[in-house]
């Protein structure tokens, strides 16, 4: 055993890169329930390629074939359904554990400095997984598949001068139809994901360079013993790849009663109208997008046309997601972690939650005078929290940081 | 040659001069990938003109047919309805598609009814906002479209934009202009071509109709 470990050793680093990403990692010892997300989101990525990959056997992403060979992937295909509801569930999974994800990082400042470049690869993992989520709901080519990829690259045709060529190059043609359908396959199932696994691994490597945040959100490498050893720090492995267990055994009981009991939860994760073949002809009466997408939605609905374009709205709209990039330098705090902020930065980000919140629903609803007062107001208040927060992150009192981690 | 002392200046001249024609053999080879995303020539093949049969459509009928991929309305408008259009036009964002919307129809036509015959109404029926097809609301009145006020027309359920009879946006609507009116001509009374222009003979009369109106 030992003479085959070394024949390896000396070819390929596989005992170094064990001990320097998992035995002799060392975590702060006090990771809290928010910190399942960022493995469990892995999971979810594995499953998303794993589930991808026998369904891309049976799929045919062809304008005339695409929605039957789903439903004969439902209907004829061993346990198809299966795959196809694992995909499809997967798909909302990986978007709750995310946003889950991400507001850990907002709760302790885990994107502060020196961790700037874990959340920049981070909001790029959060952008490229929304493209492929979008493209993977076209797919099966269903009424809303059709009208949200109508809806969507419109979207690139309100740009000043070049949108109406812009539209007619993405599409490959001058309306959604075969070409589009059949790119958007090619970018779901190779461009995208490869890029994703790229840039986890990336992401993954960043973070290992500095080390993990903790619910403190102090340095523990500032206090280690005589070996070198962080004093709160203790290895990944074996004590958090066990504790991640109970995370995946927990969130996979969800996520088979999902599967299970209630693939389409209401029209949450599977809408109604996309059961319904596409039909260029009639828009159904009510569209909107998947709800990991509607605060955006929301947002661009908002802001009303101007100069005879809907572009500043498309605008406002990529602005309310790249704004998300320049958090770690909008934020002035002196403290980290929610812990010891100031109640002023308490407040807002609870604002913020509630606004996009708020805004996540109102993009499912239909358009009224109310919902779209209601939808200005909370875009209003999503990007205060931005622009005001450095003032705010400065202003009031914070807690005294202490010097090893509590609890 | 070891004695010789090492030239950096040269040096760096090489490199960048490698790196800028390494930098166009990039973009010469770049060029036909981003070329395979334009309409293929099969594409381009696909738009030929549609023939529409509209000889049995009645008062306040409404076919769809594809032109393109996209669906275009054929409706007949009764006289009273045309008469409507005209009262409408304080709430109306361009009434004349004389502004933002003056691309969004050939030029031969003119008239606020922005029809070649004011009862046969052809649109596109794309919302300008974000692509979605607006729903066809003819009864005069609805409750949920602003009550009396309403004069019939089509509601787009996407982002609730309004537009008339003749396809004109209503003012506040998120969606920038009036629908687009397609390229057509009768060939018969009974018989419609989207997607071809009216003959130069024809073209005249039409001029001289829209001004009556």
């Amino acid at each position: 055993m030992d003479n085959n470990k070394n024949w390896i050793d000396q070819r390929f680093p596989l005992s170094k890169v064990w001990n320097e990403h998992l035995a002799e990692y060392y975590t702060p010892r006090t990771f809290n329930f928010w910190y399942f997300f960022g493995s469990l989101a892995m999971l979810v990525l594995v499953m998303q390629i794993v589930t991808g990959i026998f369904l891309t056997m049976h799929f045919k992403p062809d304008e005339t074939n695409a929605f039957a060979s789903v439903e004969y992937i439902m209907r004829d295909v061993n346990w198809g359904w299966l795959m196809r509801y694992m995909h499809s569930t997967g798909a909302s999974a990986f978007f709750i554990v995310i946003y889950l994800h991400m507001y850990r990082a907002l709760l302790y400042g885990s994107y502060k400095a020196p961790r700037e470049l874990i959340w920049i690869l981070g909001m790029a993992l959060y952008i490229a997984l929304m493209a492929e989520a979008f493209m993977g709901y076209v797919l099966p080519w269903g009424q809303m598949s059709y009208w949200g990829a109508q809806v969507i690259i419109s979207l690139f045709g309100s740009v000043p001068f070049i949108g109406t060529d812009l539209l007619i190059w993405i599409l490959g043609d001058y309306a959604v139809g075969d070409p589009a359908l059949n790119r958007f396959f090619s970018l779901h199932v190779i461009a995208l994901p490869l890029i994703l696994v790229v840039l986890v691994f990336l992401h993954i490597v960043a973070l290992h360079t500095v080390g993990s945040n903790n619910p403190d959100g102090i340095e523990i490498k500032k206090n280690k013993d005589k070996n070198g050893i962080p004093k709160d720090g203790i290895p990944f492995h074996p004590y958090y790849s066990v504790k991640d267990i109970v995370g995946v055994v927990v969130f996979l009981m969800i996520f088979s009663a999902v599967v299970f009991f209630s693939p389409a939860l209401n029209g949450y994760f599977l809408e109604q109208a996309n059961f319904v073949e596409a039909n260029p002809l009639k828009t159904p009466d009510h569209i909107a997008p998947l709800w990991y997408l509607t605060p955006f939605y929301s947002v661009l609905r908002a802001v009303p046309p101007m100069f005879g374009s809907q572009f500043p709205g498309v605008v406002v709209m990529f602005s309310a997601l790249l704004i998300l990039i320049a958090l770690p330098w909008l934020d002035r705090s002196k403290v980290n972690s929610i812990r010891y902020r100031s109640w002023p930065y308490k407040v807002a980000l609870g604002i913020f939650v509630v606004s996009f919140i708020v805004l996540g629903w109102l993009g499912m609803q239909p358009v009224t005078p109310v919902y779209v007062f209601l939808a200005k107001f909370f875009t209003i208040a999503y990007f205060a929290f931005f622009i005001l927060m450095p003032w705010f992150s400065t202003i009031g009192k914070t807690k005294p940081v202490p010097q090893r981690l509590t609890e | 040659m070891s004695e010789q002392e090492i030239d950096l200046k040269k040096r760096r001249f090489l490199t960048v001069a490698t790196g800028v024609v390494g930098a166009v053999g990039v973009g010469f080879v770049a060029w036909p990938f981003l070329s395979t995303w334009s309409p293929s020539a099969k594409a381009k093949a696909a738009g030929a003109p549609v023939d529409v049969d509209i000889s049995k459509l009645d008062y306040g009928q409404l076919v769809r047919v594809l032109w393109r991929k996209k669906p275009v309305w054929i409706f007949k408008r009764s006289a009273t309805s045309i008469a409507d259009l005209k009262t409408l036009d304080g709430e109306l964002s361009d009434p004349n598609s004389s502004g933002d919307s003056k691309a969004q129809q050939p030029d031969y036509i003119t008239a606020n009814h922005r029809a070649i015959k004011a009862e046969v109404a052809v649109i596109v029926g794309v919302c300008t906002h974000l692509g979605c097809s607006p729903t066809y609301r003819p009864e005069i009145g609805a409750a949920d479209l602003g009550g009396d006020a309403w004069k019939g027309g089509f509601y787009c359920p996407c982002h609730g934009s309004k537009f008339d009879l003749a396809g004109r946006v209503y003012g506040g609507a998120p969606a920038p202009t009036n629908l687009l009116i397609p390229p057509y001509r009768f060939v018969n009374d009974g018989l419609i071509r989207i997607g071809a222009n009216p003959k130069a003979h024809e073209i005249t009369p039409i001029l001289e109709l829209n001004k009556l109106s």
